[in-house]
């Protein structure tokens, strides 16, 4: 079978993949206990506790984890950073998907809840954690209905609370819900809004809130697909895990085709391996690009990334490589742009949408992201000028001095550069409403040349002749 | 308006008692305003100042930070129609031009009858199924001008109200922990052990 899908999992494909996290999407009862017991759910867990916790931790570490939100940190070692002898210790799962391109998490939390359940109590016992919150935004009325429903019966079935199964392990896991702030999901900003406070991130140092957290304390933020992982790594081992993948990138990962492809899609691809190529083209993914048009460019890794073009469609979904041509695999999230695409309006939405969404802490951001959406309007209207085009790689200097990563591009003669940028901006709002503006300047340069108006193309007439 | 009801007022004090800190409740307490009042009015932001222990400009400090919550009424369906690239890349202009037109309204205003409220919203995580568009954070996937003008006859005949709750419901389930199951919050300060657990054996 090459790519099924069923109508209750609105855009997931299955294939011949192996999945570790979608492998109940095919029920489409798939959010109730009944039939997450008869498939195998709550049995990592109750292996979980019948071992120390120590160990536990020890086997995500041992399976290199990757978060799954953005960042990629291995979840083993971001739970190794938390102080020794202070508690309590609390997790913060981080449900509020809303990087642009990015359909994964919401899936997963309205199809397998009591999956993520089950993760936030193994990565609990594993790490002590003595209190769980899953954060999930705002918007999304059924996810929020579907892990209510899904607590409420791990609740009485024993599976959450105090003494679980029996055990001397107690956690309360308590559903909270956002109400519309994209930069709530960087962790910092997560934790302030479940203080009650406006959602803007923490100044930095401590780089991690494993160090200072939630009401100051220790705190493990991590990503639903990351949690979603455990219960299958606790059924079959780090080994069984490791084997799926690469070495730096094992296991499998969720991503989003978005965009002009023929056949857009929610996909659980083997980490590491799978090519852009394979992604946008092959026959168990996307089918090519619509209208058998040509590629244009596409985003690799959510709104934030620097943008890629037919050139790179041979670079694995790998970190250590998307990397260095000059981009980031983020969080799982692409974005197709066939030759019809007028490339400078393409940018201005997501240079909008990170504009409307900078919380406002920091100036260059707060002021920069507003400047370049402005300045890139006037230019998509058609009354732009070749200072505007000059003042955009300004602005973009004061949220990111210095060389922006981009990719390499052969028929435009540059090359590569790396990711990462430096910033003058606490999280990456700022820095992500550069980045498509600087891609497509970068690499469409003629398209905002055709659109900016030449004082050689005013028509000089007297007043009086 | 109002403030919180006797109903709600119990609901409230439940999900504070959730947090180790009352005021970790705000938000979830600015939802059930919402969903109480349709918009979160003065008088309730002040109340759950009292109940969380916070000042009413804290509380408003907080909740105007946040897209979803409205401080005058809006319509009774909230119309959200997604203008991120995705949607942007297969029709969302197309399709919130269509819908100002049916409706005679502007993005971000509201019909005289009080019936619709029309917005341009962000990334609605359904960049699959683009373009994507919510009616009360409930989706409809990739929506053609056609599909908008029928959801707008039903959402007028009423046929949808049982999936679609009125303005301000967004979860139509709440969690309850049994008091016999639940843990309990603990305030940080007066936690000092590490957990039962954390003893190097298994917990089974």
């Amino acid at each position: 079978m090459t790519g099924g899908t069923w109508k209750h999992a609105p855009g997931f494909y299955v294939g011949d993949r192996p999945q570790v996290v979608t492998s109940r999407f095919q029920y489409e009862d798939s959010y109730t206990l009944e039939r997450y017991l008869a498939t195998d759910g709550y049995k990592g867990l109750r292996s979980a506790l019948a071992r120390p916790a120590n160990e536990i931790h020890d086997e995500v570490r041992n399976a290199t984890v990757l978060g799954r939100g953005g960042a990629g940190f291995p979840a083993g070692n971001k739970w190794g950073l938390m102080p020794q002898g202070v508690w309590p210790r609390y997790l913060v799962v981080n449900g509020d998907e809303s990087e642009p391109g990015t359909y994964k998490d919401r899936l997963l939390m309205e199809r397998d809840p009591h999956q993520l359940i089950e993760g936030c109590l193994i990565a609990s016992y594993a790490a002590g954690l003595s209190q769980c919150f899953l954060y999930i935004r705002g918007e999304m009325a059924l996810a929020q209905e579907r892990i209510a429903t899904a607590l409420n019966e791990a609740y009485a079935a024993g599976y959450v609370g105090k003494n679980i199964l029996g055990s001397k392990f107690s956690l309360d896991i308590v559903l909270h819900w956002g109400a519309g702030a994209y930069v709530v999901g960087e962790e910092t900003a997560l934790i302030e809004s479940l203080e009650g406070n406006r959602g803007m991130p923490r100044l930095k140092p401590p780089y991690f809130p494993a160090a200072n957290g939630l009401y100051g304390q220790p705190t493990i933020v991590n990503n639903v697909e990351t949690l979603a992982n455990l219960p299958w790594l606790l059924n079959n081992g780090a080994a069984a895990y490791t084997a799926i993948g690469t070495a730096t990138s094992p296991g499998t990962r969720m991503v989003a085709v978005s965009g002009h492809v023929n056949r857009p899609g929610v996909f659980e691809i083997i980490n590491g391996i799978t090519t852009f190529r394979d992604l946008l083209y092959g026959e168990e993914f996307c089918q090519g690009i619509r209208n058998g048009n040509d590629l244009k460019a596409f985003v690799p890794g959510g709104g934030s990334a620097p943008w890629f073009t037919p050139d790179q469609l041979d670079l694995p979904f790998e970190a250590s490589q998307v990397g260095p041509a000059g981009s980031m695999l983020g969080s799982g999230a692409i974005m197709v742009m066939d030759s019809t695409t007028d490339i400078p309006r393409a940018a201005l939405t997501l240079t909008r949408f990170y504009a409307h969404e900078s919380c406002g802490k920091c100036t260059p951001c707060r002021e920069g992201g507003t400047w370049l959406e402005r300045i890139l309007s006037r230019v998509v209207d058609g009354k732009g000028t070749d200072a505007d085009l000059d003042q955009i790689f300004e602005v973009g200097e004061s949220i990111c001095p210095g060389a922006f990563p981009h990719a390499s591009n052969e028929k435009l003669g540059i090359a590569a550069v790396p990711f990462p940028y430096r910033m003058n901006t606490i999280c990456f709002v700022g820095p992500s409403a550069y980045a498509p503006v600087h891609s497509a300047l970068t690499l469409f340069r003629s398209e905002f040349d055709a659109r900016i108006v030449k004082r050689t193309m005013i028509k000089v007439t007297a007043v009086s002749e | 308006m109002a403030r919180l009801t006797e109903e709600n007022v119990r609901l409230a004090r439940e999900i504070i008692g959730r947090y180790p800190k009352a005021r970790s409740a705000t938000i979830p307490l600015l939802h059930l305003a919402q969903e109480q009042d349709g918009y979160v009015t003065n008088e309730a932001m002040s109340h759950i100042g009292e109940l969380v222990g916070a000042s009413s400009a804290e509380v408003f400090g907080t909740a105007s930070f946040y897209e979803m919550f409205k401080f005058e009424p809006v319509g009774k369906y909230l119309i959200n129609i997604c203008g991120t690239m995705s949607c942007a890349l297969l029709g969302a202009e197309e399709l919130m031009h269509h819908a100002e037109e049916r409706l005679g309204i502007k993005m971000g205003s509201t019909t005289a009858d009080g019936k619709f409220t029309l917005e341009r919203a962000e990334c609605q995580a359904a960049c699959t199924e683009a373009p994507c568009l919510q009616v009360n954070y409930r989706y409809r996937y990739r929506v053609t001008p056609d599909q908008l003008d029928s959801l707008i006859d039903d959402l007028s005949a009423g046929n949808l109200s049982s999936e679609i709750p009125a303005h301000g419901v967004v979860s139509s389930v709440r969690q309850h922990i049994p008091a016999d199951r639940a843990v309990g919050a603990v305030a940080p300060e007066l936690v000092t052990e590490n957990p039962v657990w954390l003893d190097g054996k298994a917990a089974l």
